[in-house]
């Protein structure tokens, strides 16, 4: 933690503008305003604001206007010079009352789109405006499942603050439980059991590959290839199963906690992942091989919902949206923590920026998703799982690990009691969402699920 | 290719379902009155409405389209609108920006109809109970018929509830 001065606040700004340094997260609290940059390391600047104002980083770099937004909403902190005034988190007594951007043109029609979807997902609006079938814009509505974690955090035990930070974004709860008890145990000093570490390890793979298969057989499903979802559906139900068997809960909730892990993984259940791999192994390649051949299926993701690699990086994209355009990060190796630090794996990387580029990189992330559970299987350090953590004073950690969708940013602050006083999650969603806007442009109205699914944004995690 | 790929779903993977289910459950379906299971008959139409969820209660209720639980089989199916709903599964502590979206949702829904309140967050709050930003439990919105609890609830728990909601007696 670095408390700045205004004028180093907007000396960081400009730096952000000109894409010298990337930005990982904004946020606020009463009377003081965050934010975390990516340069050689993680740097995170605190600037003190006592009237309740700052200078805006948004007004020089986009990426960081709905977090402005959103911290203005939270905590009252007015950025000054931000473009966009509306409120973002915060909806307010009439939620239909919210000023959408003007739209000007002949022949151009509006489709509203939510909160309530078609689908089993979450809810969030979407209003496109089309010239014939072809999006013109995309503007994006979230905020309908705030639930006011960072309010809930202040004053939260360690322990109903693990809980929550696991039920941030349900379908990463894993990442989220690591990054949180990550950032505890940096706050504390302490360094959980080796054999903790690399059953957080395991739990974040099964957790990867189960989110990939989904997205995998979604997307395809999305473009009528529904066979493609039976199959990954049942290869994902097996994984929830393995999950279940091996660490007592299907999405492997609570089973990250600071200090460790809570259960052990017991002979049976590593011969369980063993027989698990074995299994997508036998039948994904197929898969992969039959997404390959089907042209009906190419016809529909190649070339569309294309992200150019200049707006990855300014945005600073995590995960597959990033890596399919180029932005070669992963927290897992880029940054390296335990147990990744110490096993062999690739990260892939396309620059087609398409659908098509998305899938691909998640077939690829499967695979050596696989091929790191083996490696973890095959040395799992011996000893316990479970270091007694007991907050005892002021103290601040910061995290940052690879969830399924990409880098994951969690800070968090202890209070005199060994409460949380503050604390903040970061899903990679924030970044990723308005790129989505950008990726629709110019495709057609039908193609709006595909990309949508390609970039298969949190909204919950998003919301907070 | 093509027949590898077949011999995949043609293997029978489709669980068997113990329609006892756990006794807090058969006793709120048992409040259902019988006018209401003529209705329904054996066949329900859902409309699935996340009013504040994490979304992991969103990824098991998928989870029922699966092969293993292939929820169509018992005749009941997600409807993409609320016009064409016999029940609104909500799950999630209602936001307050939420608020709104659900009870024009459950208004959407013609009569009769029925709620079922989906998981630790729909029936209690959850982990976000005092939270400014929530409303409260879904029943605290718009009337509930039956809960299913769970954080999430598994998909064979889900599948139980509203096989109870089709048996009431």
């Amino acid at each position: 933690m670095t408390i700045v001065d205004t004028a180093y606040w907007q000396e960081a700004t400009r730096c952000l503008g000109v894409g010298e340094v990337t930005l990982l997260g904004l946020w606020g609290e009463p009377g003081r305003i965050h934010m975390a940059i990516l340069d050689d390391g993680i740097v995170l600047l605190d600037l003190d604001c006592a009237d309740g104002r700052y200078p805006s980083v948004g007004a020089r770099h986009a990426p960081a206007i709905r977090l402005e937004r959103a911290a203005r909403d939270l905590f009252g902190l007015e950025p000054i010079g931000l473009p966009d005034t509306r409120p973002w988190l915060a909806h307010g007594p009439n939620p239909t009352a919210y000023p959408f951007l003007p739209v000007d043109g002949e022949g151009l029609h509006q489709i509203p789109v939510g909160p309530v979807h078609a689908g089993i997902i979450e809810p969030g609006h979407f209003r496109f405006t089309a010239d014939g079938e072809t999006v013109v814009r995309l503007e994006q509505r979230l905020g309908y499942v705030h639930k006011g974690i960072d309010h809930l955090m202040h004053g939260a035990t360690l322990e109903q603050a693990a809980r929550l930070a696991g039920r941030i974004s349900g379908d990463s709860t894993v990442a989220y439980a690591f990054a949180f008890a990550s950032a505890v145990e940096a706050a504390l000093g302490v360094a959980p059991p080796p054999r903790a570490l690399w059953l957080r390890g395991v739990m974040a793979e099964l957790e990867r590959i189960a989110n990939h298969l989904g997205d995998f057989g979604a997307i395809c499903n999305d473009a009528s290839f529904s066979i493609m979802l039976a199959h990954c559906g049942i290869l994902r139900e097996r994984v929830l199963r393995g999950a279940a068997a091996c660490f007592g809960h299907r999405l492997m909730m609570d089973g990250i906690v600071p200090g460790g892990v809570a259960a052990d993984l017991s002979a049976e259940g590593v011969a369980g992942i063993r027989a698990l791999i074995d299994a997508i192994r036998a039948r994904f390649p197929m898969l992969v091989e039959l997404y390959d051949k089907t042209a009906s299926l190419q016809d529909r993701t190649v070339g569309t919902g294309f992200l150019s690699a200049d707006l990855a990086r300014r945005f600073g994209a995590g995960g597959y949206v990033g890596r399919a355009s180029g932005r070669d990060f992963d927290a897992r190796r880029s940054i390296g923590y335990l147990p990744y630090d110490q096993l062999r794996f690739d990260v892939p990387v396309l620059t087609e920026g398409d659908v098509n580029a998305r899938v691909l990189i998640r077939i690829k992330e499967i695979e050596q998703s696989l091929s790191l559970l083996e490696q973890m299987l095959d040395r799992l350090p011996p000893g316990e799982v479970r270091l007694a953590v007991e907050p005892g004073g002021r103290g601040e950690g910061l995290a940052l690990v690879e969830a399924f969708r990409g880098d994951l940013l969690a800070w968090l602050r202890f209070d005199e009691n060994g409460r949380i006083d503050r604390c903040h999650l970061r899903d990679a969603s924030w970044f990723q969402w308005p790129l989505l806007e950008a990726a629709i442009e110019g495709n057609i109205v039908a193609d709006f699920p595909l990309c949508n699914k390609s970039f298969n944004c949190s909204y919950s995690g998003h919301d907070l | 290719m093509l027949r590898t790929l077949l011999e995949g779903l043609r293997s029978p993977v489709t669980e068997k379902v113990d329609r006892g289910g756990d006794p807090e459950l058969a006793a709120l379906a048992a409040k259902l009155d019988r006018a209401a299971q003529r209705r329904l008959g054996r066949s329900l139409a859902i409309r699935e409405v996340d009013a504040g969820s994490c979304n992991g209660c969103e990824l098991e209720i998928h989870a029922l389209n699966n092969a293993f639980y292939d929820l169509e089989r018992f005749g009941l199916r997600f409807v993409a609108s609320p016009r064409h709903a016999d029940v609104l599964m909500v799950t999630g502590p209602v936001t307050r920006n939420m608020r709104e979206g659900l009870e024009r949702t459950w208004r959407a829904t013609p009569d009769p109809k029925w709620v079922v309140a989906v998981g630790d967050c729909a029936a209690g709050c959850g982990v976000f109970a005092g939270s400014p930003a929530c409303i409260g439990r879904v029943a605290d919105v718009v009337p509930v018929n039956l809960i299913i609890r769970g954080c999430p609830p598994t998909p064979m728990q889900l599948l139980q509830g509203l096989l109870a909601l089709l048996s009431a007696r």
